[in-house]
């Protein structure tokens, strides 16, 4: 394995920002036909340093070598050519155009010279997709196709490209876990076609299933490269943060107190007018954490948004604190004790261009004694948001920074400061760690669990199912609209996987 | 107002990574920097086109800008000298450095004549702008306010003058937000597309306006039965001159409104939750809403601030100056695009708009057909195209802002502050 050859070398990289040392004298190397992943929590250097491989940023010192020449990427183009492909965790197609023109995109074969050659390209894309085992349509448009297919097409971009070197970036951060796999199946695939793979990742998991190596970033320095076979997830965690890190969140158990949140029988329909949620009925006590598991689109969003006054229910109704609030408006439910850390915090738990002492007051800039008599005293916000900042450990900022110039945790943690700092009854949690790195995902965890003890009732909707399990006090598992079973905390994660797709529903069914 | 209470300065440097901190502060000066300098640069650079322009017709463009200067009348603000002035309103006379009956002294109160409309007329696009509105409609709330303005004012004669002119103003300011609110209604209840209701709300006050002022209209000139045009203003409702000739168009206390105004924008958007709720609905609807904001109320509101101002350019404009309004003068407003290039230039922001619009009054003014010296081009109507086609050079370049920031944040990269960094 040790003397396959070496196809991509980066010695000693070194790139200065104002401020921070995003890579410090960072060596990496890559052999053919592996897979190797560069592991870090972000903002630890992992795409700085990709980005100064694919000629996006200059280093400030350091040597690239591409199967064994020394040469500087001034712009992606030369990257391209040297046989190096990028996909970027957001995708760059065009919604409008089919696979096939999207992958052949400047890069076209043409007739005559002039003429877009359509048959070829579609003949050229059938024929890659065919040779790498790629399951897809060469004639859908990309905005009818999943985001696993459009990050194929990406996949295939790069491959047009004849590239032999693939960097991807946060590769499954926007896909589904059976999204994942299908990719993981993939990236196998090309691996024994031999190409040689870049996955970048926070998620330790996954760079255990895939990688061949690993490689450490913490705070733009390499920690260690090592090999996947003997790793283990608390080993790379503590590499990652520098520290000992609980993976498994310790708790006590729950003390059930009042029903803070009762809902019965609630429908709610989805953006096309149907039924997302049906007929869905469960109560949330003070100091418990229930947790709502499902795949993604079995009606957990309208739920919350129901919830929230975001979404008018259909039918049935809710109550916080023994308050009807069905049909009340988003601002009267919150001002009834509702806290919701919403499961898309750049759409719409910030307003990113708000400072974050106006985004800390998003819920009551109105109220005494952030404003009087409709009249905004600025001091106060900054004044609470510096409280909420150094109780929160809310880095890279203090209460005039505008909230888009702080990374995904530290936004994060704004969002939970706000929520939590309001003391609610009814604490609302969507995806509180969608993003997040290993650290900044262990302190959210902590705080709901200390949110609980402190008998808050907490409401928390999640995909990941770890998740799910190591909170929850209670588990519900929603499956088109509809609550299919309930579980204690020390439900397994087979039985849980089974009422996820609706086994639980058909064994009644059938008994 | 009451001093404001201690406000706690900018927390200690102690942060336990004090260095990314000051690098985000040093970024967001810089990007605040950036918002100063474009439009400077935009600004400028309509200006080189502009004077390529005037070299490609045979005129040189240095002489062609020394009129301009000259015509804006700004230059009176570095004539110094000894003189004599009036203390508005009364009889006394006192010392004072300026001139205040130069030639200079008259053209520079012709600049702030204008610069007093685009005012009004930038804020009221700026002030939709924060709420994420595009408010093409001013045309139409301009015209309201003029007539409202035009009919209040030439009637109810012989009535108190400082009643009479708040009545007329006031009357102009709430006929535009009512007008403004018509496309801010629509849009929060139905979500009907600001830009299409204004236009059309544009035409309806046109016609309207055509129709009011038509020989046998019911606002027609009563003296004048057959001249399409409306009745003057009374003496009692014009808003007092405090320098120059009443009778020569002199500077109004509309002025001091304008730049009330310009305080009241600044005031209403940072310093109320009102603003607060605007810009945070312009920044981010979805976040509004999560936030408890109720986004189509501030679709309305916002329309209807807006309408505030454009009413007000129309009602100072009659009661200050015009007097009357006609057909032709209808037919010719195009304060649409003045009002937008203002806001745009402004960047959105009081004291923005406030140096846009002076930007704009001069570019105006200056390049009147009067002010321009006959030897600079032999056909002096060339003037009044220079200061149009500078005027389609700022918007155009406005659009190219972004270019310029992108340029700025490559020197910015250069020296190492530009780019965010990705961490």
């Amino acid at each position: 394995m040790s003397d396959a050859e070496l196809v991509l070398e980066l010695r000693g990289i070194t790139k200065q920002f104002p401020g921070v040392l995003a890579n410090d004298r960072v060596d990496f190397d890559l052999r053919e036909g592996e897979v190797h992943a560069l592991l870090g929590e972000n903002g630890a250097g992992k795409s700085t340093l990709m980005s100064v491989l694919y000629g996006l940023y200059h280093p400030d010192a350091g040597d690239i070598m591409v199967h064994g020449d020394r040469v500087r990427m001034d712009t992606p183009k030369e990257a391209i050519v040297r046989g190096i492909g990028m996909v970027h965790q957001h995708f760059m197609l065009i919604p409008v155009m089919t696979v096939a023109e999207n992958i052949v995109l400047a890069d076209e074969p043409t007739k005559a010279g002039v003429v877009l050659d359509f048959a070829a390209a579609r003949r050229d894309v059938e024929e890659i997709a065919a040779r790498f085992n790629f399951a897809i349509d060469p004639d859908s448009r990309i905005e009818n196709i999943s985001v696993g297919q459009q990050q194929r097409v990406e996949i295939l971009k790069a491959l047009y490209r004849k590239a032999d070197i693939l960097i991807l970036d946060e590769p499954t951060a926007v896909l589904t876990p059976q999204e994942a796999e299908e990719l993981f199946a993939i990236l196998k695939g090309l691996v024994a076609e031999g190409m040689s793979i870049i996955f970048i990742s926070h998620k330790l998991n996954e760079v255990l299933e895939i990688a061949d190596r690993i490689t450490v970033l913490r705070r733009g320095k390499k920690v260690e490269t090592l090999p996947a076979a003997g790793a283990t997830e608390e080993g790379l965690a503590r590499l990652m943060v520098g520290r000992e890190v609980l993976l498994r969140v310790e708790k006590a158990p729950a003390k059930p107190g009042e029903p803070f949140l009762e809902v019965d029988d609630l429908h709610v329909l989805d953006d096309r007018e149907l039924p997302a949620v049906r007929g869905v009925s469960f109560e949330v006590r003070s100091g418990e954490i229930v947790g709502i598991a499902g795949v993604d689109g079995n009606g957990q969003t309208e739920l919350v948004e129901a919830l929230t006054g975001l979404r008018a229910a259909a039918g049935g109704r809710f109550s916080v604190d023994g308050k009807n609030l069905t049909g009340a408006t988003t601002h009267r439910i919150l001002d009834a004790g509702v806290g919701h850390i919403p499961e898309d915090r750049q759409r719409r738990g910030l307003v990113l261009e708000f400072t974050l002492a106006e985004n800390m007051g998003l819920h009551d800039f109105d109220k005494r004694p952030n404003s009087r008599f409709g009249w905004l005293r600025p001091g106060r916000l900054v004044q609470r948001a510096q409280q909420l900042i150094d109780e929160f450990d809310v880095r890279g900022g203090g209460p005039g920074t505008l909230a888009k110039s702080l990374s995904g945790g530290n936004q994060q943690k704004v969002v939970v400061a706000r929520e939590v700092g309001a003391d609610p009854r009814v604490l609302i949690a969507a995806q509180p760690t969608r993003g997040l790195d290993v650290g900044a995902i262990e302190f959210v965890h902590r705080r709901l669990l200390e949110e609980r003890d402190q008998g808050r009732a907490v409401l928390l909707v999640s995909l990941e199912l770890d998740e799910v399990m190591s909170l929850s006090d209670r588990i519900l598992v929603m499956y088109e609209g509809e609550i299919v079973g309930e579980f204690g905390p020390d439900a397994s994660e087979d039985e849980l996987g089974v009422a996820m797709l609706g086994g639980a529903q058909e064994e009644e069914a059938a008994a | 107002m009451t001093s404001a209470p201690a406000q706690p300065e900018p927390q200690p440097e102690a942060a336990p990574d004090a260095g990314q901190e000051t690098a985000a502060a040093r970024l967001e000066r810089w990007q605040r920097a950036g918002g100063v300098v474009a439009p400077v640069v935009t600004a400028l650079l309509a200006f080189l086109v502009g004077g390529l322009v005037v070299l490609a017709t045979g005129s040189n463009p240095l002489e062609v800008y020394k009129g301009i200067w000259s015509g804006t009348g700004l230059e009176w603000v570095y004539q110094f000298g000894s003189h004599d002035v009036t203390i508005p309103f009364t009889d006394t006379k006192v010392w004072f450095p300026w001139d205040t009956g130069s030639r200079a002294a008259e053209n520079l109160q012709q600049t702030l004549l204008l610069t007093a409309t685009m005012i009004f007329l930038g804020l009221a696009v700026a002030f939709a702008f924060r709420c994420g509105l595009f408010n093409i409609g001013i045309q139409g709330q301009y015209l309201m306010g003029a007539y409202m303005a035009i009919w209040i004012g030439s009637s109810f004669a012989g009535l108190n003058s400082f009643v009479h002119i708040a009545f007329a103003v006031v009357a102009a300011a709430l006929i535009g937000a009512a007008w403004a609110g018509i496309a801010g209604i629509l849009k929060a209840t139905v979500g009907a597309h600001e830009v299409i209701s204004t236009i059309m709300l544009n035409w309806t006050a046109y016609y309207f306006g055509l129709y009011l002022f038509a020989q046998g209209g019911p606002l027609q000139n009563k003296e004048q039965v057959f001249s399409p045009t409306s009745n003057t203003v009374v003496e009692g409702a014009r808003l007092p001159v405090f320098w120059g000739d009443p009778l020569l168009q002199g500077l109004h206390v509309g002025f001091f409104l304008a730049l009330a105004a310009l305080v009241a924008f600044w005031v209403v958007i940072n310093r109320t939750t009102l603003g607060y709720e605007v810009r945070a609905v312009g920044f981010n609807p979805d976040a509004a809403r999560y936030g408890g904001i109720s986004v189509a109320r501030n679709y309305f509101l916002a329309m209807a601030i807006a309408g505030v101002f454009a009413g007000l350019a129309g009602g100072v404009d009659m009661l200050g100056q015009r007097f009357s309004i006609g057909f032709s003068d209808i037919q010719s407003s195009t304060w649409i695009f003045v009002g937008i290039a203002v806001a745009l230039l402004g960047r959105n922001t009081a004291l923005g708009v406030g140096l846009a619009a002076l930007v704009f009054g001069g570019l105006v003014n200056g390049t009147a057909t009067r002010n321009i010296p006959p030897e600079v081009f032999d056909i002096p109507e060339q003037a009044g195209n220079l200061s149009l086609t500078i005027q389609a050079l700022v918007l155009l370049f406005i659009g190219a802002d972004i270019l310029i920031l992108y340029l700025w944040s490559k020197t910015g990269q250069r020296i190492g502050v530009g780019r965010r960094s990705p961490l």
